[in-house]
């Protein structure tokens, strides 16, 4: 410490040792935080359902979106970002994963709305299985906080029959 | 900065240094602001410093006591050129 240097050094070291203790602090706490999210989301129109020159089916739908996210929010959330993937089985595959829909909620105060959207992303099948096939809507969320890990998880909101015929 | 100085310096660096952190941290819980927490400590980092770092004659208030001089007053220092000269002579022994 006899040295201007010296010192700057000392201080700027232990300054950015206590920086890390902060963070790790700060995303320590969210583990306390027991979200409970509400969501729903269910088809109320089938745009499109066809089967590709590919021959693989193709669903275009649109959905009634509305969910209360505002629990997920703590002070060391930056975003979170949600999507609605629509999961079934086929013979093939014993789980189908098409994301339909996403969104980046950016703070608490836009984490609460209800929205009729047709799908982003259309729902094509590794096949020709859509018809008469159930399949369940599943709400998944990532949580990106500004330290710490991301937290991810999901949710079954609801469950739909596509039709056995193509229009 | 003498030494008690710079005692003093380092001890009150990491003194300054914890409590800024955890106001930062407890107000920014409070406020559920991230940012304010880094605004606070951010601010505190750089008050300590520009307590710490800088020789302020507040850490120079302990200065060094040598000896009297007495004892050098009763062995005469030799002139430069006689212990440059003797030198010279007992490397070459």
């Amino acid at each position: 410490m006899h040295s201007f240097m010296h010192r700057l050094n000392n201080l700027v070291t232990f300054a950015a040792v206590l920086l890390a203790v902060l963070c790790a602090a700060a995303s320590f706490l969210d583990a306390f935080n027991s979200p409970s999210v509400h969501a729903h989301a269910e088809v109320i129109k089938i745009n499109r359902f066809r089967k590709q020159l590919s021959g693989n089916d193709e669903a275009s739908l649109t959905l009634n979106i509305s969910m209360d996210l505002r629990s997920l929010f703590t002070w060391n959330t930056k975003q979170v970002f949600i999507f609605l993937a629509a999961e079934y089985e086929t013979s093939k595959n014993s789980l189908n994963q098409i994301s339909l829909w996403d969104h980046i909620v950016p703070d608490k105060d836009h984490a609460e709305f209800q929205a009729q959207v047709a799908n982003k992303y259309p729902l094509i099948d590794q096949g020709s299985n859509l018809r008469g096939k159930k399949f369940e809507l599943v709400l998944h969320w990532h949580v990106m906080p500004r330290t710490g890990r991301m937290i991810q998880d999901k949710m079954a909101v609801s469950s739909f029959y596509l039709p056995e015929a193509y229009t | 900065m003498d030494w008690q100085g710079q005692k003093h310096s380092e001890f009150l660096m990491q003194i300054l240094l914890v409590v800024f952190a955890v106001v930062a941290f407890a107000v920014g819980y409070a406020i559920e602001s991230f940012q304010m927490m880094m605004l606070i400590y951010a601010s505190g980092v750089f008050l300590t410093a520009l307590i710490t770092v800088p020789n302020w004659p507040f850490f120079n208030r302990h200065p060094l006591k040598w000896l009297d001089p007495s004892e050098a007053d009763r062995h005469p220092k030799p002139q430069a050129t006689a212990a440059a000269s003797k030198k010279k002579a007992s490397k070459q022994k």
